[in-house]
């Protein structure tokens, strides 16, 4: 039970001497990707070698005994970032990382040998693609090295169920610190952070809490929103699983700020590992006193109860995610009255995502000027990406505000796969824009971003390459918005299907010409005719695509060509003269009569006849019908 | 209590008034309570019945057609029974470029789906595709009852459905 700071200080240094006291402590990734790749069964492992060679030990048996410095302990983390490479293990205190560790074979000996030895496993650790320098360090790796961590400070590294392993790195202090200041000041000191909202629109956290901290009503409430919907994003959803007490923690400083008792973490139906280990946390956090009555001797109160959603995109808005919570279908409201003012059954609630709610407990942990000193004037701090597609290293990562998508990609992201050229970035999911080459220089920060049609978007990051079509890809955001639009605004409803429509035309190869501008039009009236954010900008991928691949879409309307060789319709199916021993069994099967040939010539396919059905290429022995795009 | 054969598979049919009655008091009777409850009789049933609805519609003191708006809203409901293994394909937009729709067309095609319909005949296997799982570096990613299986390809559907039909005939 922890009921003052000085409890939390006292519990700190208890913990962190106890972990001296091991020989070393081997932290098994847990994150979504290395659990895929095996890592639970690389800690089981683990474990059995260690205790196979009486050397493995526990926080608990070192907190116990206050014996002399021995043992090894391995814990399960989230995720550590470079899932590329995983199951990954760091060996702490030295901070090695150990990369593609398997659980049979010698690989786990090895490790225990070294830890015992005080060597390192060379042939495990990470290996710079350019130059095969070994980089045994997880700090001199490129892709840790290049970025800032304050939302991710603590994922990967605590486990995440053992609330005092957040405590012993300071967890619980920066709430500790909101409560010895009035509510008033706490606000005052997340207006001057400047952090603004992280999941997409950027709108200042401090600004939200101000007015629903100025309203006066007998219950106020706080919700996190965790419905991180956007396809290609799994940040907050490293931070729900890595550090859970991060965000139960900020939420506790909000509410405390504004004035709530009550809390909401609404989490998506797609992520049970969350919603259970957020249940988890909360029960502990009850248990230490840090959720319930009177937390820290200073009366004040609060109670947070998760809300697993049902599968609605939608939801992460703000106002339908209120009328999700209250039992109705999610469908938005209109604004004002902004939820500040009137949200939860009509009370004022202040909806923050999860990464920001990350943050605050930082900035009441290290202060104002420590935050402001990273990232830039407008946006200050970091922002985390998952960074995915066709990168070399894809994962998990965090940059300060105003780095270059040209860092991001190339030196973080390692460069495209397999010495390919870049094609594009598309950044923010459905609501953001696909930025090309030319735009590499620019800084990731919410206003540049917007100024190119793009936006931060919850921080979905895919990397294309020549192979990607985008026009295809237009069409596939749109699928998604269209099946994901509530159904409340007509321009939103009606004219996504159009705009789907259209686009499926295209990549069938019926476009014309016309449809670019009809697209254009349409896309425009939708922006301006939706209510909510979800409408608003899912045109977007359409409309930056066509500002930044305009030749791509007449390659698909005008020549009926596909450039990228995705879309099947756009092909053209031809016979090798070279191969082609005129057999005559494709002419055969053509259920068109398409291919015209006699025994002494090479057969010809008429391309205004053929329907591109694929039975000729499925019945020549000699490979000669190729595709061409 | 009754249960109907179908292949293979059980399904449960009747409404268990002892099972209703414990979820709601789990969740209270408040509209709020609503998406709880259909979360609750959708992971026993496995869909929501026209019973459930009238059921769970009276007991809240809503109407019915409340009920079914909220039902058909949410991806995670359905009104037809799914299939015992139930089989998401991640077609987020990392496994939409590295390939997702692939695997979806040979799953389809491995377990027998007719067009238009998601789930068997024989109520095995219900294949739907999800908008993103987070696992995007696994991309193309599907998961099985919640069990996650990366890097997945065309290829590799036939292994993982052909353990499940293994696993499934060492039960019977």
């Amino acid at each position: 039970m922890i009921k003052s700071r000085q409890d939390m200080i006292t519990l700190q240094e208890r913990y962190g001497q106890a972990l001296q006291r091991a020989k070393a402590r081997l932290v098994v990734c847990a994150g979504p990707g290395c659990v895929a790749s095996g890592s639970l069964q690389v800690y089981e492992a683990l474990v059995r070698e260690l205790k196979k060679r009486n050397l493995h030990t526990t926080v608990d048996c070192l907190l116990e005994e206050e014996g002399e410095k021995d043992g090894v302990i391995a814990v399960n983390s989230g995720c550590q970032g470079l899932c590329q490479l995983g199951p990954l293990v760091r060996v702490e205190p030295e901070g090695i990382l150990y990369t593609k560790v398997k659980a049979d074979g010698d690989d786990v000996s090895e490790i225990v040998d070294a830890v015992e030895a005080k060597t390192v496993v060379t042939h495990l650790c990470y290996h710079e693609p350019s130059t095969h320098a070994v980089l045994q360090k997880e700090q001199e790796i490129p892709f840790y090295k290049n970025q800032t961590r304050v939302a991710l400070a603590n994922c990967g590294i605590v486990d995440p169920e053992d609330i005092r392993s957040y405590m012993q790195r300071g967890g619980y202090q920066g709430l500790a610190n909101a409560l010895e200041l009035t509510p008033e000041e706490v606000i005052e000191m997340i207006l001057q952070a400047n952090l603004r909202g992280r999941g997409g629109g950027g709108f200042p956290a401090g600004r939200k809490w101000a007015i629903a901290g100025a309203q006066e009503a007998d219950q106020k409430y706080m919700i996190c929103n965790g419905d991180e919907g956007d396809p290609g994003a799994f940040m907050d959803r490293s931070i729900m699983e890595g550090d859970p007490h991060s965000v139960i923690e900020g939420m506790l400083i909000a509410g405390y700020a504004i004035g709530a008792n009550e809390g909401y973490i609404y989490v998506r139906a797609e992520y049970p590992l969350a919603v259970q280990r957020l249940r988890q946390t909360i029960a502990d956090a009850t248990a230490y006193g840090l959720l319930g009555d009177n937390i820290l001797g200073t009366g004040f109160s609060f109670r947070i109860r998760v809300k697993e959603g049902a599968g609605a995109f939608v939801c992460g808005e703000e106002s339908a995610l209120i009328a999700s919570i209250e039992g109705e279908r999610g469908m938005a409201r209109p604004k004002p009255p902004f939820p500040a003012v009137s949200g939860l059954w009509g009370m004022p609630t202040v909806i923050n995502n999860v990464e920001t709610l990350a943050n605050v407990g930082q900035i009441l942990l290290k202060g104002v000027d420590w935050f402001r000193s990273i990232g830039t004037e407008d946006s200050p701090g970091t922002k985390t990406f998952a960074l995915t597609g066709e990168v070399e290293n894809t994962g998990l990562i965090e940059v300060p505000m105003g780095q270059t998508l040209e860092d991001i990609v190339y030196t973080i992201g390692g460069g495209i796969r397999d010495g390919r050229q870049l094609k594009g970035v598309q950044i923010g999911g459905p609501s953001g824009g696909c930025l090309t080459e030319s735009h590499m220089g620019i800084t990731v920060d919410f206003d540049s971003l917007k100024k190119v049609g793009a936006m931060m978007g919850s921080g979905g990051m895919v990397v294309m390459n020549e192979n990607t079509c985008v026009v295809e890809v237009a069409r596939f955001f749109m699928n998604f918005i269209q099946n994901e639009s509530c159904g409340k605004c007509t321009f939103c409803r009606e004219g996504t299907l159009q705009m789907l429509q259209i686009l499926q035309r295209i990549v069938d190869g019926h476009g014309q010409v016309e449809d670019l501008d009809l697209l254009i039009e349409l896309g425009e009236t939708v922006q301006l005719g939706s209510l909510c954010g979800l409408g608003k900008s899912a045109p977007n991928p359409v409309l930056s695509t066509l500002a930044n691949f305009r030749d791509e879409y007449l390659a698909h309307v005008v020549d009926k060509r596909c450039p990228s060789g995705v879309c099947r319709n756009l092909r053209r199916l031809v016979i090798s003269e070279e191969k082609c021993r005129s057999c005559w069994l494709c002419v055969k099967v053509c259920p068109v009569n398409a291919i015209s040939g006699s025994r002494k010539e090479p057969y010809k396919i008429n391309q205004e006849k053929c329907i591109k059905c694929d039975a000729c290429l499925s019945v020549c022995k000699f490979g000669a019908i190729e595709e061409e795009y | 209590m009754n249960t109907t054969v179908l292949g293979t598979e059980t399904l449960e049919t009747d409404f268990d008034p002892d099972f209703f009655s414990a979820v709601l008091a789990e969740t209270g009777t408040s509209t709020a309570a609503l998406v709880p409850i259909l979360q609750a009789v959708q992971e026993k049933y496995r869909h929501l019945s026209e019973e459930a609805i009238t059921h769970v519609a009276a007991a809240l003191g809503l109407s019915t057609a409340t009920v079914y708006g909220v039902a058909t809203f949410y991806a995670q409901f359905s009104l037809e029974p799914k299939g015992k293994y139930v089989i998401k394909v991640c077609d987020g937009t990392a496994c939409h470029v590295r390939g997702s729709i692939p695997v979806y067309d040979a799953l389809r095609k491995r377990v027998n789906l007719e067009d238009g319909r998601s789930t068997t005949e024989n109520r095995m296997y219900t294949v739907e595709t999800v908008a993103c799982l987070g696992a995007c570096v696994l991309a193309p990613v599907i998961t099985i009852n919640d069990q996650v299986y990366g890097h997945v390809t065309a290829d590799a559907i036939n292994i993982i459905i052909d353990t499940l039909e293994q696993e499934g005939s060492q039960h019977d």
